[in-house]
């Protein structure tokens, strides 16, 4: 059995010293402060790419909120806006329907006062008007004009009679 | 011992390449030793290029090289605490060793530095020695209550420090053993069953299935040993640094 024979023992012993040592100093001094290093810096990466998306989650959260506020400000103002428009536009439109109103009132008396001339117009042209068809009447059935007093106070009596 | 050209045993044998001597000690470089230094070769080309581009986001190679140092990282946190962390590039190295030595192990008539008891036992003793010295500079004269259990009826003394004392001796026998019989056991095994299949002609399909199969066993063992030895050491550097 290869393995008792005593007379290769020094021989791998040596050179297991040899190069174990010698892989011992590359693990030591550079293999494992290499992979160390590089493990590290990306726990570091890591944790600081955590660290500035907390970051900006917070700063997404505040304009959210900022942008809510605004929201809100902006639907208050345009409602009171739109409250104080109404109020003007009622106001307004009280105010003019009143102006019209007291327009159409003073248009209804002036055409009253108009109509109410015209009628007494009306009603003394038709005197003048039967005294005319009185006169000329009796001159065509009598041959001779009636004296015009006569025939005025006929006509009025008349008309008495009538209104 | 001589041993014939095709026995199962001839794979372990060790070839002369280069005649060294040093004082009146031989030493030579042999097949074991060229495995060797291909290991430490190996290792270094796997760690260290490996991580030539200290990405962020690593390729394949790179993510071997970073999960075979946190999964070692790991263990030696989980059995010997954060006092571990000095002595992290040594267990790293060991079991470093350890795998890709029984790996190279693995290339058919490549050679099994493993296999050697000489190899297996001067590492067990290192570890052994390294571990008692660590111990004895941290605890000094305390680090002797160890051989007697806490809680244990004084008049137990005289059998448990016996039976400690020899526990604690045979650490670096059970140590060594465990990875030499096994790569041992494996690799005879396969050259066994790898000659019956030329001997039994048609029938040899069956013992081909096996080697492939056993081929796929010994690369579990090969990872498996590995890590048996490094956790042991990691659990005798806990008991070196807390006592119990």
């Amino acid at each position: 059995m290869p393995q008792l024979d005593i007379s290769t023992f020094p021989s791998q012993i040596f050179w297991l010293t040899v190069t174990f040592a010698a892989l011992f100093l590359i693990m030591w001094k550079v293999a494992v402060p290499r992979i160390a290093d590089v493990l590290e810096s990306r726990q570091r990466r890591i944790e600081d790419n955590l660290d500035k998306a907390a970051e900006f989650k917070k700063d997404a959260e505040a304009a959210i909120e900022a942008y809510e506020n605004a929201i809100a400000e902006a639907r208050a103002s345009a409602q009171s806006t739109i409250n104080e428009m109404a109020q003007n536009l009622a106001t307004d439109m009280a105010a003019q329907e009143a102006a019209l109103a007291e327009k159409l009132q003073a248009r209804i008396s002036e055409s009253e006062a108009a109509i109410s001339d015209a009628k007494t117009a009306a009603i003394s042209s038709i005197r003048d008007v039967a005294q005319d068809v009185a006169s000329s009447a009796v001159e065509k059935l009598v041959g001779d004009a009636p004296d015009a007093s006569v025939v005025g106070s006929a006509i009025d009596s008349a008309l008495k009679a009538r209104s | 011992m001589a041993v014939e050209k095709h026995s199962p045993l001839a794979q372990f044998e060790i070839k002369e390449l280069i005649p060294m001597e040093i004082g009146s000690l031989d030493a030579s470089f042999t097949n074991s030793s060229l495995v060797m230094v291909l290991t430490v070769v190996s290792i270094a080309a796997f760690l260290v290029l490996g991580m030539r581009k200290h990405a962020h986001v690593p390729g394949r190679w790179q993510s071997m090289a970073e999960l075979s140092y946190i999964f070692i990282a790991n263990m030696v946190k989980d059995t010997v605490g954060s006092e571990g962390r000095t002595y992290f590039p040594f267990i790293f190295s060991v079991f470093m060793f350890v795998l890709f030595g029984n790996l190279w192990g693995m290339v058919p008539y490549s050679f099994a530095f493993t296999s050697h008891i000489a190899v297996t036992f001067t590492m067990a003793a290192f570890v052994f020695i390294g571990v008692t010295l660590i111990a004895l500079a941290k605890h000094k004269m305390h680090f002797f209550s160890f051989f007697m259990p806490q809680g244990a009826p004084i008049y137990m003394a005289p059998l448990l420090i016996p039976i400690e004392v020899i526990s604690y001796l045979s650490r670096p026998i059970s140590l060594s053993v465990r990875l030499f019989a096994n790569m041992l056991a494996g690799h005879t095994l396969l050259k066994v069953f790898a000659g019956f299949v030329i001997s039994l002609g048609a029938l040899g399909v069956l013992p081909l299935l096996f080697v492939v199969a056993l081929t796929g066993l010994e690369f579990v063992i090969a990872f498996l040993q590995a890590f048996v030895f490094a956790i042991l050491t990691c659990l005798y550097l806990n008991d070196a640094l807390h006592l119990h």
